[in-house]
């Protein structure tokens, strides 16, 4: 496939998919905005997770390792699609902890109180959602499939941030209090989530044009703010913006920007919390590092055992044999992972991830791929055991198939009155 | 209260503390999969204290529910054992930890599944079945640590070796008349279990010798009271709060 088939593509506003040729910069710029979407969701875990030993009751507290869970499970189907581009998730994992990608501003602010556990989900998962759902839309194949995914998620994260709230805002005076406290905290880092004004995105343009992005920023900070106007009256929490008005010739409320000077000091490491929240997210994966280590170990040796045990091999198949437990030492396998989702149906792809060896990567595929009761029957292959056909012979391949309407049983209408054909 | 009210609180009060600890992994864990496994893991042991904890306040009918069982009991009024209150340590020593003790809670819930009494069979019915994955994990990975790097090897035998004097109290007698079970007669089985997983870890048995006691009678350890002090503060901070 060529450039200009891709631009045909865009046009026609079909997607593209991994093995499809295309332009360096629509490459480069779905990983650089891949990578910072996982980066967010597996930053975003420490704000929440921080509050999950104190949760006032079991139900709020099984709510919200759910939720934390989920960022986790959406960095890794996030981290997933970037490896169809070509991107390791080890390099991108390097490139936050060495500060060179970013991630979004929100998670750098404090989680004070309980109350801001709910305030975080509401605003921010609910600017996420906004921001989603019109992602969705993205003319990157794998990256609109996790996001269908994702949002069908992250709508629970956001529903259950209000519902937390709500049962505040319905008890004492002193929870009445930390909610409205936790929203004046919360609403200034939502409302910079959208990113700079259009007038000052740089990447914007371009996200647009190859249809990476479907909404700007201000649009779909715009289509927010009205959203969650009338969700902070059914609260009775007071929005910390004197300019909030509605505008009837508009049909919008008008509202106060978010300073974004202080967005891009925040997002340039130079917030309340960036330096605790990278210090922290370095040293769980340095401090990981023996474990999956040990797990690359024990694949390696179990591979050598079988490959003794079926006879001695040649030379070059020893020589493969060493290099393949090299690989593997360096990081876990990809695998792929298809799901059937009950009785009667076939197994249908679901994502990827990496794991050292099957038995590990059954489990986590359990645990990613169904725990919302997706599926009754699991497979596991390794990426590299998948062979696919050449999208440059997608026309030799497929296309003459479609003249041959005789292969059809509609091609040949029986004659009315005739039964049984 | 009846025996079983206690027995309850044992059941419900392992897992509670189980889950407690567990999660406290959640933004840490070595790698991103496992991050997702063992919230699954304390999500599994909350729902089951959950529905333990609700059974025991419906039983005792003083309008108490979870959350008062949970938040508003001191130290030693919790009847689980010891060994859920350790500190998780690294990797291997929580992965020890939750083998040690799915391995138990499978064999104990596979036959209260069997009893008479409906709603604690039902309890345990599908309790049993999430205590089997929790095995199938944490065998997973006893067996790679033990059989990867040397590193890993000596880790995994220090983390056995510290948790397993607390496992004797899993065995001790303990009962209600409606579960109808001798914990010691499950001892033999789940050496069975623990002892084929460790070999295939290339990790031998510690021997036994000083034993843990104390926690079904409310006598704990000193890790113990700075958990509740996390996990009750806020409620207890808030007196009558609805959440």
């Amino acid at each position: 496939m060529s450039i200009s088939a891709f631009d045909a593509l865009i046009a026609a506003d079909q997607k593209i998919e991994h093995q499809d040729q295309m332009p360096d910069g629509y490459r480069e710029s779905l990983i650089r905005q891949i990578a910072q979407h996982a980066h967010s969701e597996i930053m975003g875990m420490q704000p929440e997770a921080a509050w999950i030993g104190r949760a006032p009751s079991l139900a709020r507290k099984a709510v919200l390792i759910a939720k934390v869970q989920d960022e986790a499970g959406h960095g890794l189907y996030l981290y997933a699609v970037a490896e169809t581009l070509g991107a390791r998730r080890e390099d991108l994992l390097d490139a936050l902890h060495e500060g060179r990608q970013k991630y979004l501003s929100f998670i750098n602010y404090p989680t004070l109180t309980w109350a801001d556990v709910g305030a975080l989900a509401w605003l921010t998962d609910g600017a996420a959602v906004v921001n989603q759902v019109s992602l969705c839309r993205t003319s990157y194949g794998p990256y609109a499939r996790a996001l269908v995914r994702i949002c069908r998620e992250e709508s629970f994260h956001h529903r259950q941030g209000f519902d937390l709230l709500l049962a505040l805002s319905r008890g004492t005076p002193e929870q009445r209090r930390e909610l409205q406290e936790a929203v004046e905290r919360w609403w200034w880092p939502a409302l910079a989530m959208f990113g700079p004004a259009d007038s000052r995105s740089t990447h914007s343009a371009s996200s647009m044009a190859w249809r990476i992005k479907r909404a700007s920023n201000d649009e779909l900070r715009q289509r927010f703010v009205d959203l969650c106007v009338p969700q902070a009256e059914a609260l009775g929490v007071r929005l910390p913006d004197p300019a909030l008005r509605w505008n009837a010739e508009r049909g919008h409320h008008d509202f106060t920007p978010p300073d974004y000077d202080e967005l891009m000091r925040v997002v340039a490491g130079d917030g309340p919390r960036n330096r605790q929240r990278l210090a922290h997210r370095r040293r769980a994966h340095e401090e990981g590092a023996w474990v999956r280590e040990a797990a690359a170990a024990h694949a390696a040796k179990q591979a050598a055992r079988q490959s003794a045990a079926t006879g001695a091999l040649e030379d070059t198949a020893q020589e493969a044999l060493a290099q393949e437990i090299d690989a593997v030492e360096e990081e876990w396998p990809l695998w792929e992972v298809f799901v059937r989702p009950r009785r009667g149906l076939g197994h249908t792809h679901a994502g990827s991830l990496r794991a050292p060896d099957a038995a590990v990567a059954l489990h986590s595929a359990r645990d990613l791929y169904t725990r919302r009761e997706e599926g009754v029957s699991l497979w596991v292959v390794p990426s590299r055991s998948m062979t696919s056909s050449d999208p440059d012979l997608k026309d030799a391949y497929f296309a003459p198939a479609a003249d041959k309407q005789y292969r059809h049983a509609s091609s040949f209408p029986p004659p009315e009155g005739v039964e049984g054909l | 209260m009846t025996a079983l009210f206690d027995y309850l609180l044992g059941l419900g009060d392992d897992a509670l503390v189980a889950a407690q600890r567990t999660a406290e992994w959640c933004a840490r864990a070595p790698q991103l999969e496992e991050e997702v496994a063992l919230a699954n893991v304390a999500l599994d042991q909350l729902g089951q204290a959950r529905a333990f904890l609700t059974y025991a306040a419906d039983l005792e009918g003083a309008g108490r529910d979870e959350d008062a069982l949970a938040f508003l009991r001191d130290e030693h009024e919790f009847r689980n054992v010891q060994l859920v209150e350790l500190p998780n340590g690294d990797f291997a020593t929580t992965v020890a930890k939750t083998l040690l003790l799915a391995a138990y809670q499978n064999l104990l819930y596979t036959r209260l599944a069997q009893v008479a009494e409906p709603r604690l069979a039902g309890i345990a019915a599908k309790a049993a079945k999430e205590s089997a994955f929790h095995v199938s994990y944490a065998s997973v990975w006893t067996v790679r640590l033990g059989d990867g790097t040397p590193l890993s090897h000596r880790r995994m035998r220090d983390a056995v070796e510290e948790v397993w004097p607390y496992t004797h109290e899993l065995f001790e007698p303990w009962a209600a008349p409606e579960a109808g079970l001798d914990p010691a007669a499950l001892r033999g089985p789940w050496l069975e279990v623990v002892g084929r997983v460790l070999g295939e870890a290339t990790l031998t048995r510690p021997p036994d010798g000083w034993a843990a006691t104390g926690g079904r009678a409310g006598r704990h350890t000193e890790w113990f009271g700075p958990l509740l002090a996390e996990m009750q503060y806020v409620h207890r901070a808030h007196v009558g709060a609805r959440w």
